[in-house]
């Protein structure tokens, strides 16, 4: 440290004394500091506030502005001090700097002062503390995070084209920006049309129609009208075939377009359709051509290029990629553990079904994402119950808001978040910057347009979708429970369902064949605050996580509940 | 007026000197070491008020507390010789500043010692200097002293010296230097031999000459 060392010297240099008679040679001379030990005051005009110091103070770092001649440029002879025209404020850190030997970043300023008071006075960030290191970095990243993508947007205006601008480059602009062009609006309006139309189908077809004359098995309407079915999907995959087509053509760069996701989501849509045409109709392929069929719910997900909450969804993923990896991980160690415990503790019992390790996870995951097991258990497991649904200490106070932002995103539908107070001062305790007015704009997003929280409505929204993903807040466990759950029954009774967020009840009761799989929506129920969670402030959402299972043992089903 | 400066200024609270290491984050905030009156250490010292000034500004800076502990003392001294180990000179230095034998370096001792370093007669450096290399403070600097003290020298240096030491074993260096200073031949060099020696040599008297006005 520069300070340590000029005042140490002197001592240092006295010090040598020590070794003097046992010189063979006589010492050189030191060096003769002529910057001499005269100290003075030196007085600094930032802006009209006054500043005083110790000219030593400011000569401990020679590079920086103030302590190299460069500060002679600012001197004021008529009122023998240096002016500087710049913000006081932080010119009180600059000099903190000097005297302490730390820099410190001020949580209050914005990064971007902060920086431009560094550069003109020559200092460089990377000296900051490691108190505020963490935070400077934090700021910065999301700082420049939000200006690339600012540039992008503006980048991507509506300005108009230039004008020899081959019909190429104006097709991709069609695309890309549908309101500069009626025929690029029409064409987006088809096809997220056609979009619908297509995910539509695709759930229609397996409900049950009267069976034809003559038969008494109710048949799924898909079998029923099977030609008819058969166009609409094609006309669906034409259409997108085309689009996709054409975005390929228009597309600046091909290979940067081919790698995209929106691209790839295009792709993995229109596959299985021709994979299907081009199979043959053998038993031993149709059951993977069954599964192929399953890729046809992808094209929901075309929708990104209509909506821009799932866009910001798919950002917020990406960005939280390592805590959600962490979170498998760590799910993937809880169900091992309480496999295998629950294996060796069902050893004995006959015709226990945990007839090995794996065949223990499936009972494991399905209690652990408390949809509850369907067979019972033996007395054994009964008094054993694994420690149930992932409980916050699983994820560590940290995480905690992972949740939360599941309720938020299903606020997003619905503007009833009740909880969203909660969760802005669950924020406000987390030292990642958040700020109350992103779940205020979050949960408008889908609603109204204005925005508190600035005069662009899109671009805040986007912006506080950016701190959003930057925070370590995570969407829903992903893998295990998406924010549908499967429902897994053996009787028709339908599970209860309570809160605002709910399901039609008729959609529960689409499949009544016994082992079957149904989609049903989530719903939040409103929790009884019962459960006392140490990490989280008190709040009715703990109770959210830990869901009533009681019952989850026993012959009778589920309850569909969230996390 | 300095009678009032001196009863305003308190008196050394020094409370716990314990040497716990993992106690002495915690002592250093509990401890707080004032020095006498600036006039006083006026008096005692060569400094006059201005330099005295600059000197505790800077320690004061650099040790809030007043004390200076052994620990502080070798990361300060291995600062400036970073190309060897400088810990063992640094505990014999420390050792030769602590005067009273405390454990932990006062402003006074600090500014005493270099008072003496400095701006001293050539008897009182060599003085300081015996009292330096005899570990003991017996009197006497037998060859077991002077070996630890020579090696610490070297271990200091690392692979550059200042001054230039040719490559000497310590042994003959230490061989060398009884050779010089023990005029007796009785294997220990007292303090008159020791002033006597080094007064005769050309070289040491002419170092000793820089050290005026270091600071």
């Amino acid at each position: 440290m520069a300070a340590g060392v000029a005042t140490w010297l002197p001592f240092a240099r006295a010090a040598a004394v020590g070794w003097l008679p046992l010189a063979k040679k006589t010492m050189p001379k030191p060096p003769v500091d002529n910057s001499s030990r005269s100290d003075e005051i030196l007085y600094v005009n930032v802006s009209g506030v006054r500043f005083q110091t110790w000219k030593n103070t400011l000569d401990r770092y020679p590079d920086t502005l103030l302590g190299s001649s460069e500060k002679e440029f600012f001197f004021n002879e008529e009122t023998q001090e240096y002016f500087f025209d710049r913000d006081p404020e932080m010119f009180r850190h600059i000099l903190n700097f000097y005297r302490t030997g730390k820099l410190h970043y001020p949580r209050h300023e914005c990064i971007q002062a902060f920086d431009e008071e560094l550069a003109f006075y020559g200092i460089v960030p990377e000296i900051i503390g490691d108190c505020c290191m963490e935070e400077y970095r934090d700021r910065k990243k999301e700082n420049q995070e939000r200006l690339a993508e600012d540039t992008e947007a503006n980048e991507a205006t509506d300005a108009p084209l230039p004008p020899h601008s081959t019909s190429r480059e104006r097709l991709w602009r069609a695309f890309e920006n549908p309101h500069t062009s009626t025929m690029a609006l029409v064409f987006y309006y088809v096809t997220g049309f056609f979009i619908a139309v297509s995910v539509i189908a695709n759930v229609v077809e397996t409900v049950p129609c009267r069976p034809p004359k003559g038969s008494v098995k109710d048949l799924p309407c898909g079998e029923k009208y099977q030609l008819a079915f058969f166009c609409m999907d094609t006309a669906c995959v034409l259409i997108f075939t085309f689009e996709y087509l054409m975005r390929l053509f228009a597309a600046p760069s091909r290979c940067k377009f081919m790698r995209s996701v929106m691209s790839v989501i295009d792709v993995v849509a229109i596959m299985p359709y021709y994979i299907g045409l081009v199979m043959p109709e053998n038993e031993d392929v149709s059951g993977a051509f069954v599964t192929l069929r399953v890729f046809r719910v992808f094209r929901i997900f075309k929708f990104s290029r209509h909506s821009q909450g799932l866009r910001i969804l798919g950002y917020t993923l990406k960005s939280c990629a390592s805590e959600l990896g962490f979170l498998l991980f760590s799910l993937t160690m809880a169900i091992i553990i309480f496999a295998t415990v629950m294996f060796y503790a069902e050893k004995g019992t006959k015709g226990s079904t945990f007839t090995s390790i794996p065949a223990s996870f499936w009972y494991t995951i399905v209690t652990m994402t408390t949809l509850g097991p369907v067979w019972d258990s033996s007395l054994v497991s009964g008094c054993f119950p694994p420690d149930g649904p992932v409980d916050p200490v699983l994820l560590g106070p940290k995480h905690h808001h992972l949740l939360h932002l599941q309720l938020l995103w299903f606020s997003l539908s619905n503007h009833e978040f009740t909880d969203e107070m909660t969760y802005s001062e669950l924020c406000m305790t987390e030292s990642v910057g958040f700020r109350t007015s992103r779940s205020t704009s979050l949960s408008s997003q889908q609603g109204a347009q204005n925005n508190s929280t600035g005069c662009c409505p899109r671009r805040a929204r986007r912006r506080a979708a950016m701190r959003l993903a930057n925070s370590t807040v995570s969407v829903s466990r992903g893998s295990v429970q998406e924010l549908d759950t499967l429902q897994f029954k053996t009787t028709s009774i339908p599970p209860q369902t309570r809160s605002s967020l709910n399901a039609q009840p008729d959609d529960l009761k689409l499949n009544c064949g016994d082992q079957d799989f149904t989609a049903a929506i989530i719903s939040i129920p409103t929790p009884p605050a019962n459960t006392p969670d140490e990490s989280l402030p008190p709040s009715p959402v703990p109770g959210i996580l830990r869901n009533t299972r009681a019952t989850a043992y026993t012959h009778e089903t589920v309850k569909i509940s969230s996390l | 007026m300095g009678a009032v400066v001196g009863t305003l200024t308190m008196q050394t609270k020094q409370r716990r000197p314990s040497r716990d290491k993992a106690d002495d984050d915690l002592e250093m905030t509990i401890v707080c070491h004032r020095p006498e009156g600036l006039d006083q250490l006026e008096a005692q010292t060569n400094f006059n008020k201005r330099e005295l000034q600059v000197l505790y500004r800077g320690f004061k800076n650099e040790c809030p507390s007043g004390v200076v502990n052994e620990e502080t003392f070798k990361q300060i001294y291995s600062q400036f010789f970073p190309h060897g180990d400088a810990s063992t000179y640094a505990h014999y230095l420390f050792n030769a500043f602590d005067t009273g034998n405390t454990g932990s370096i006062k402003f006074e001792d600090f500014v005493t010692a270099l008072s003496i370093l400095l701006r001293g007669s050539v008897t009182e450096k060599l003085q300081w200097t015996f009292n330096l290399y005899d570990i003991n403070r017996d009197g006497y600097i037998n060859k077991e002293e002077m070996t630890d003290i020579v090696r610490a020298i070297y271990d200091m240096m690392g692979k550059y010296t200042y001054p230039v030491l040719k490559t000497d074993a310590p042994k003959q260096h230490v061989d060398a230097f009884f050779q010089k200073m023990d005029k007796n031949r009785d294997g220990v060099v007292t303090l008159d031999e020791f002033l006597f020696s080094c007064q005769e040599d050309e070289n040491i008297m002419r170092s000793l000459q820089l050290f005026e006005n270091v600071i």
